[in-house]
């Protein structure tokens, strides 16, 4: 069983299942990708995110031996190496997955506005809805905490206009059981919410953005469609400023480093650029940790060919003037002087923090946490939980970007085959 | 097969509103019944849904098509699917092909709905020429040797050896010095848990007792020949000459740190590299009270421009080691950027600093430099020359690739990275394996990594070769190249740009040949054949042909 369906548990089924081995792959959203489907491009090679992940979904949901348990929570689990009996909760999704074929109609019709988390809020969807068009299962869902028949017992039109009669609001919760001979945890992160660190004005200020916000309004398949604009007057930024560290590195928040930050606040500083070559944008941070391969000569190119700054200092805080526009407080550690500038945007590089389920899946799996609440793996093993026959992957047991998940998740299928293989 | 048997059906998609919902889908379908040897076409809302892939299966048997087209979104990512359905209804399948109007058409052309109709017009004229030239192929299929053949005896090669061995298969580990462990042997403690590094390596006992891990110490790799699933690898042992079959190759050579002759006046007594202050805090032999570590010697440099990703932490490491020892000993690390990703390296930075360890933050352009007692250096956070002194200084150097590399990447076929690392099939996506099927790379070889890294990568390459592994046969992708050995010259052209090292010479005919069981059919040899030699099989040349001129008109 593999609980959790980002790029880490894609990977870790899609290796299992080629080697031959039965993969009951849990996902508690209705659509399986995670992060990954979320983010526009991938450092070091710029390569379009979901045109890498996208033939991967295709292969998890065609698999003769992957089963998708989507909109699912694993509940219980028991037994141990070699044996676990595991009860997972399948919502219902009050749509018939053998029927609907994603056709649309239902999604015009609904007359429901819901914030899209998706798209980080930054536009609404519909109660019916898939959450990207290229979403695995191809399936709507009804998202029943909004849903018009469900709140207020009224509506029903998209069971009217839907012409293959797959809409099933009598469908029940229901409770499988799974007996796997081994567990694999990919559960990955949630995003630090920064609205607390007052002093950067996140929550405040229209134009300061987290940088998975920004993400969303990068990507073409977001809700500006691509064309970078302030959300808050539509006006083309020209001058980014982009914070490392935010609730990362300090003792307040999260002391540990989310070691993805560097890269990606320079790949987005670069995509910015390709979009529009008149943005230069700022990079305040410690240390640039760019130890990965191609990493330190991707942070040069981001230097000479980006119109890219790199100022190492921490922010003081962040102002706004009467445009809105937000306007940064720092020490320039050459001339020691405290400095303002003024930007269109500022992207805060928040922190990757731990599921905040993390400690009940721990409790449900029998496993460990660490002193944050990641999911604990051992120093030299990292694969290895602390309980035998359970191994974890990607960014649930520590921050991790991509390849350093597909190596895990690779490394996770290889101990869960050696159990299998005992059996 | 003459044109009058050709039976073609196409399928044109609506994708929901995708591309129906700008191309004036219904009209193209009119379109496509119009052109020659097209039996039968139908538009659906989605043609990938279960309704539309009956659709196709139902009119394949109904109109007695030999021939399906789908128009739709990309074949990067459906055409495997429609290619199965294909054969589920008795079609060979690549009696299939794909034509692109959703990514390429509709979602490009959203603003100009006539003219992205009128692309998709010629777009899907153009493969109904081509697919009534198209060929059935048959997919290889070749037997797998049971066996992993995995090169470096250090922790990740024993971990990948340990893992695949435990799964059941049969290793062959092979190893250039008289011991396993590699780098470890050299180390005195490991970060970021301070043992001893020879706990790590009780994992040599395993591997020398395991029933399926079969060892070559003090070995060398003589010629390796043949291609996944089937290599055949010769080695030498004592001047005594073995040959090993296996399905799979490993690399696990690893990295050595670079020796810092000629930097800083490194003479091994005063001024000292990493390395060497391992050897001395194993056998407790050091004698000072002021060091001085200087980090990134030798690289981020115009020579070598990478970081080593593993320095940063090990100087942590030997400087907390010293700190515990004798507690009244000055450390100061003289840094560029503090390499410490993650939740335990950076928890480990912290409690080295509350430890008292000294970091000042050097500038390239302005290098310590190292005098009598004293080291100067000027500090960019405080804007002044320091002076610390000294009576010992040690340099942290990076780990360079392995000098045999470019020797074994020659016989492995694969590529090495500029600084000679091994270079990987796709950074992102595919982090262990080469473009070359079956062959795998897993710690230091790859790139500089600490020991959890090698292992992770180590069990993730054991995965990968496992897939190929449990295997009894692989089946090979059809659309392959074929050489006319009566046209080629034997220039090697193709030789020399096939990226998957699938063309060989025949010695004796003196011209190329192509294995299809390596070839992945990507058609660069084709492209670069002066003499029109070699067929690139389900993109001929004369398939390209009907697809030009039926879009622009015979010359």
């Amino acid at each position: 069983m593999v609980i959790g369906a980002g790029i880490a548990g894609i990977q870790a089924s899609l290796d299992l299942a080629e080697r031959g081995i039965k993969v009951e792959l849990v996902e508690k959203n209705a659509c399986i990708g995670g992060r990954m489907a979320q983010l526009d491009k991938t450092f070091p090679t710029n390569d379009c995110s979901i045109c890498i992940l996208a033939p991967k979904l295709a292969e998890c949901s065609r698999h003769p031996n992957i089963t998708l348990h989507t909109l699912s929570e694993v509940r219980y689990v028991e037994g141990s190496v070699g044996n676990f009996t595991a009860k997972v909760l399948k919502h219902a999704r009050y749509v018939k997955e053998d029927v609907c074929i994603n056709c649309g109609t239902c999604v015009e019709k609904c007359p429901m506005r819901v914030e899209d988390d998706f798209d980080m809020q930054l536009r609404k969807r519909r109660a019916i809805y898939i959450d990207y068009v290229q979403g695995v299962p191809a399936i709507m869902t009804i998202d029943k905490e909004k849903c018009l028949w469900f709140t207020k017992s009224a509506c029903r039109i998209c069971e009217k206009v839907c012409e293959r009669e797959a809409i099933d609001f009598e469908q029940q919760d229901t409770e499988i059981e799974l007996n796997v001979a081994s567990i694999i945890a990919a559960t990955g992160y949630d995003v630090f919410d920064p609205t607390p660190i007052i002093y950067l004005g996140y929550g405040r200020f229209p134009n300061v953005v987290t940088s998975l916000e920004f993400e969303r309004l990068i990507s073409a398949s977001g809700p500006v469609g691509g064309h970078l604009i302030r959300p808050f007057d539509k006006k083309e930024p020209e001058n980014l400023a982009f914070i490392n560290c935010v609730g990362s590195r300090d003792i307040k928040n999260n002391p540990y480093c989310s070691s993805c930050c560097c890269m990606y606040t320079t790949k987005e500083a670069m995509i910015a650029y390709e979009h529009n070559n008149k943005i230069q944008s700022s990079i305040f941070y410690i240390d640039l940790r760019a130890g990965g391969k191609g990493f330190r000569d991707y942070i040069q190119r981001g230097r000479n060919d980006y119109a890219i700054t790199y100022i190492n200092g921490k922010v003081a805080k962040i102002l706004q003037d009467e445009q809105k526009n937000p306007i940064v407080v720092y020490e320039d550690t050459d001339t020691f002087e405290v400095k303002k500038l003024k930007f269109d945007i500022v992207v805060l590089a928040t922190s990757m923090v731990p599921k905040k389920d993390a400690v009940r899946l721990s409790e449900i799996l029998g496993i460990s946490v660490d002193e944050y609440n990641f999911l604990k793996s051992m120093a030299y093993h990292p694969q290895k939980s602390s309980k035998e026959g359970i191994f974890l992957c990607g960014a649930c047991r520590a921050p991790m970007d991509i390849p350093n998940s597909v190596v895990d998740a690779s490394g996770a299928a290889a101990k869960a085959a050696e159990i299998v293989m005992r059996v | 097969m003459s044109s009058e048997d050709i039976r073609i059906g196409v399928f044109i998609c609506h994708c929901g509103t995708n591309i129906g919902g700008v191309l004036d889908v219904p009209s193209l379908t009119d379109y496509a019944r119009s052109l020659p040897n097209v039996t039968y076409s139908a538009d659906n809302l989605y043609t990938c849904s279960e309704v539309g892939l009956t659709e196709i299966k139902e009119n394949i048997k109904e109109h007695e098509l030999n021939r399906v087209i789908v128009a739709s979104c990309s074949p990067r990512t459906h055409e495997p699917l429609f290619r199965a359905i294909c054969q589920e209804a008795g079609l060979n399948p690549y009696l299939f092909e794909m034509v692109n109007i959703r990514d390429q058409d509709s979602w490009v052309h959203m603003k100009e709905p006539e003219k992205g109709t009128d692309k998709a017009r010629d777009l899907i004229r153009m493969s109904v020429y081509k697919a009534a030239l198209l060929e059935p192929l048959e997919r290889v299929k070749v037997a797998v040797t049971h066996s992993a053949f995995i090169i470096g005896g250090g922790i990740a090669g024993m971990t990948a050896a340990l893992n695949l061995g435990n799964q059941g298969f049969k290793i062959f580990l092979i190893e250039k010095e008289p011991e396993l462990g590699g780098l470890l042997n050299s180390l005195n403690k490991v970060f970021p848990s301070n043992e001893d590094a020879s706990k790590l390596l009780e994992i040599i006992d395993m591997i020398e007792s395991h029933d399926n891990i079969k060892l070559y110490k003090s070995s060398v790799i003589e010629n390796i020949t043949g291609f996944v699933g089937n290599y055949n690898v010769v080695i030498k042992q004592n001047k005594k000459t073995i040959n090993i079959d296996a399905g799979v190759i490993i690399v696990a050579t690893g990295a050595i740190p670079l020796s810092p002759e000629g930097y800083f006046g490194y003479d091994k007594k005063k001024i000292i590299s990493q390395l060497d202050l391992e050897r001395l805090l194993k056998d407790d032999q050091v004698k000072a009270n002021n060091i001085t570590m200087i980090l990134c010697v030798g690289c981020r440099n115009e020579e070598r421009r990478y970081c080593s990703n593993i320095c940063c932490m090990s100087a942590i490491k030997n400087a907390m080691l010293l700190i515990e020892k004798n507690p009244n000993t000055h450390i100061t690390i003289l840094f560029r950027d503090i390499q410490a990703a993650g939740t335990d390296y950076e928890k480990y930075y912290r409690r080295a600093r509350e430890m008292g360890i000294l970091f000042i933050k050097y500038l390239p352009e302005k290098p310590p430099i190292i005098k009598k007692d004293l080291v100067d250096v000027y500090s960019d956070l405080l804007n002044q020359d320091i002076k610390i002194p000294q009576d010992l200084v040690v340099l942290s150097t990076p780990l360079i690739a392995n000098e045999d590399s470019e020797v074994l990447a020659k016989m492995l076929k694969v590529p090495l990275e500029e600084n000679n690392f091994f270079l990987e099939a796709h950074v992102k996506l595919r982090p262990v394996d080469f473009a070359t099927d079956g062959v795998y790379v897993c710690g230091s070889a790859h790139w500089p990594a600490d020991i959890a890294e090698s292992t992770s990568q180590a069990n993730a390459a054991a995965s990968r070769a496992s897939i190929i592994l449990w295997k009894d046969q692989l089946e090979v992708e059809g659309s392959t190249a074929e050489v006319k050995t009566e046209l080629c010259i034997g220039c090697e052209a193709c030789i020399r740009i096939c990226p998957y090292s699938a063309i060989t010479k025949d010695e004796e005919t003196d011209t190329a040949i192509v294995n299809k069981v390596v070839c992945k059919g990507c058609g660069l040899c084709g492209a670069s054949c002066p003499k029109n030699a070699i067929i690139i099989h389900h993109f001929t040349s004369d398939q390209i042909r009907a697809e030009i001129f039926t879009y622009g008109g015979e010359i």
